[in-house]
């Protein structure tokens, strides 16, 4: 499904991913680790497109496709949805206009007809019954005014609306209390397949317990610097980065 | 010969010409007028309300100020620059002349006819002595000129306590029959006591041929009256106009003012309110989306003369390639005037690199107990706002036109007739270079 090879990435003159590797593949979960600022939302944003940061060094390859040329809106025609750490503010953009652009453009690119008015209503009916959210919010401006637990939600919907290939939930549980965080979960392990994968960043190992993953990650100084299993993240709880960062100067 | 030799042969001419009663104050009116605007010119750059918008290039045309033939147009023609669908009074002009053909006036409990009627007919003779004139008396030169020849335009009055069913459409159409063309239409409304009547107007030229159109609105509103109007300025490339609108307004009366301006080659808007009595609420919005090298310069006053009034001012616009724009919100809140909340407020995005605009707010306050706020912005679009909808599928071309679109969507949420919201959004969809399956 996704995979990075020595990937390098600047943003200004700052070096910011040095030398990254993973690899995804269809039908797995994987969790991703690491200490504020290491680079893990810039990991998210370079995989997303955004132009701001270079890529200097190093390829990233969408099902034995090379991405690093797309445009964001390509990337996400191709299936890479990002969940944002911080959602943005759309004023005057309904969250049902907002949601019937991205589905219509999106179809548009692969040479569909535009989704006929009756079947989105309905998606966006079910869909918004699976995250539990409140038919009012549909009709207000995407992002604005809304918490930091509400725009979260709304993320996880605007995902199970694109349906998409591979997706990067970056701090999706972070603002979200205990039961939405438990419906927010749900929404994700209701989507998996064999034919998507998810990348989960996050800090806490609550998350993990919902959305149990196939592989940990930790990302340190644009690195991933150790991988493992599950109990990877139980450790990194209980003990933090301290002795990873000891194990690397040894 | 300078185009101001010109108008005053022309105002010779024109006034040996109308023949109307000699106790009629119009015809000293006409005169003083004319002398006013002979006294001052044509405003220049050098005119402090006039540094941003230069009319050099607009007024070195050879306008004819009367045309030699009068043209007519069929329904068909001019069909798509009006309301169809919704049933409207009409007042159709070509060329300055009244079109009976295409419009549809009326006598029947309240008057929707027209100027030069209401000028020359005795009937008419008192409520024109006590409102022509009135308000645009001496304000600038360009009103003084209009008024100088003054003689067509839409006449309006509605009695006490009417509420008229059906919007009134004031459309002057051009149509190039004459090479460079002059029209000044002076339209008069007066919405009496609890009345309500709702204006659509638009200036329209039908050819490549230069036009000027130097257009005078005076409205009262009386106590507890409501009058909305839509001005929609989507002209071509050869057509400018100086609009000039004063709204006077009595105790509890509201009066909304919609300036929609998307085309033309320049165009200046006086847009006046003056609160005369307490409870007033005055609106003035305005929205401009501008392309290629056209130009808008929207000057506002709202004068707060009695106490206990409200006036919401928002103004919006959109620059791009070498588009220019100036705002001007002028308000004045009198002594008297305590308790006053005005809000006035100028956003605008800059798209070209080679466009600019220039904002001015102006505020003279000289009572102590008021609420006044204003602000104005001017930006490029929001850069994470365009990465977030890319990502979510949305090409960057339509991303921006969906951003400029929520940009726009205040100022069309107030217009309360579909027919014609629908067709702002299509000119707006058009006008950004935009399909898209969203609507506002
Ligand atoms: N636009 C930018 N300009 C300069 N530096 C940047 C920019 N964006 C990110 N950085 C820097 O890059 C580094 C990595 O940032 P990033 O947001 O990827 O961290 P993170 O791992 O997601 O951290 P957190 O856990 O706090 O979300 C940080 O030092 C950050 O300050
Ligand atoms: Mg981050």
């Amino acid at each position: 499904m996704l995979k990075i090879e020595n990937l390098h990435a600047r943003i200004e003159d700052k070096e910011i991913l040095k030398g990254l590797n993973i690899q995804v593949n269809a039908g797995e979960v994987h969790a991703i680790m690491g200490p504020n600022g290491a680079g893990k939302s810039t990991l998210a944003s370079v995989i997303a497109g955004k132009e701001e940061y270079e890529v200097t060094e190093g390829n990233i390859a969408l099902n034995e496709k090379d991405i690093s040329e797309l445009a964001p809106e390509e990337r996400a025609h191709e299936g890479v949805f990002l969940s944002f750490q911080y959602p943005v503010e759309i004023p005057g953009v309904t969250v049902t206009n907002f949601i019937k652009s991205s589905i219509n453009e999106t179809r548009k690119a692969k040479g569909l007809e535009e989704m006929p008015a009756k079947d989105l209503l309905k998606m966006i009916r079910e869909k918004s019954e699976l995250l539990e959210i409140d038919r009012k919010f549909l009709s207000r401006s995407l992002n604005e005014g809304f918490s930091g637990g509400e725009k979260k939600r709304n993320e996880i919907f605007q995902m199970a609306m694109m349906e998409p290939k591979l997706a990067i939930l970056d701090e999706t549980d972070s603002g979200l209390d205990i039961d939405a965080l438990r419906i927010v979960a749900n929404g994700v392990n209701k989507l998996k397949s064999n034919d998507n994968a998810v990348i989960v960043i996050t800090h806490y190992q609550r998350l993990l317990e919902y959305i149990v993953p196939d592989f940990v990650h930790v990302l340190y100084d644009g690195k991933i610097v150790k991988s493992g299993s599950k109990e990877l993240a139980l450790e990194l709880e209980e003990k933090g980065y301290d002795w990873i960062k000891e194990e690397l100067k040894a | 010969m300078e185009l101001k030799e010109k108008l005053a042969s022309s105002f010779l001419a024109f006034e040996n010409k109308v023949d109307i009663d000699t106790t009629s104050k119009v015809h000293d009116i006409r005169t003083e007028a004319f002398g006013a605007f002979e006294s001052k010119g044509f405003p220049t750059k050098k005119d402090e309300e006039w540094k941003y918008t230069s009319l050099n290039a607009v007024l070195k045309h050879d306008y004819n100020v009367f045309p030699k033939a009068i043209p007519t147009l069929a329904y068909e023609q001019v069909k798509k620059f009006l309301l169809n669908e919704t049933d409207c009074y009409n007042l159709i002009f070509i060329d300055g002349v009244f079109s009976s053909f295409l419009s549809e006036t009326t006598h029947d409990g309240l008057d929707v006819c027209v100027m030069s009627a209401a000028l020359e007919k005795p009937k008419y003779k008192m409520v024109i002595d006590a409102y022509f004139n009135q308000l645009a008396n001496k304000k600038n030169s360009l009103s003084d000129l209009n008024t100088a020849f003054s003689n067509e335009g839409a006449y309006i009055q509605i009695p006490k306590n009417t509420v008229v069913p059906k919007p009134i459409q004031i459309v002057n159409f051009s149509t190039g029959t004459e090479k460079e063309l002059l029209i000044q239409p002076r339209n008069l409304v007066i919405v009496g006591e609890n009345a309500h009547v709702q204006i659509v107007e638009r200036h329209q030229s039908l050819t490549e041929n230069n036009t000027l159109t130097n257009s005078v609105t005076e409205i009262f509103v009386k106590t507890r009256g409501i009058v909305d109007v839509y001005k929609m300025q989507n002209d071509r490339a050869s057509a400018s106009l100086i609009d000039s609108t004063f709204v006077s307004q009595e105790r509890d009366s509201v009066a909304s003012v919609h300036t929609f301006s998307f085309g033309g080659n320049l165009t200046r808007n006086n847009l006046e309110f003056y609160q005369e009595g307490t409870h007033c609420v005055s609106h003035l919005n305005g929205i401009s989306i501008l392309n290629e090298k056209q130009h808008v310069d929207n000057h506002t006053l709202v004068k707060h003369k009695a106490p206990n009034c409200e006036s919401h001012e928002m103004y919006k616009g959109i620059y791009d390639d070498r588009a220019t724009g100036v705002f001007n919100g002028k308000v004045i809140v009198e002594q008297a005037a305590q308790k006053i909340n005005a809000f006035q407020q100028n956003n605008n995005i800059i798209v070209g690199d080679k466009a600019s605009v220039n904002t001015k707010p102006q505020l003279e306050i000289f009572a102590d107990d008021v609420k006044c706020s204003h602000g104005c912005t001017i930006g490029q679009l929001d850069e994470s706002a365009l990465f977030y909808m890319q990502q979510r599928g949305i090409p960057k071309k339509e991303a921006k036109a969906l951003l400029m679109y929520a940009f726009s969507n205040d100022a069309l949420k107030d217009v309360k007739i579909p027919e014609l919201k629908a067709q702002l959004n299509k000119i707006i969809a058009h006008k950004l270079d935009v399909k898209i399956g969203f609507d506002l």
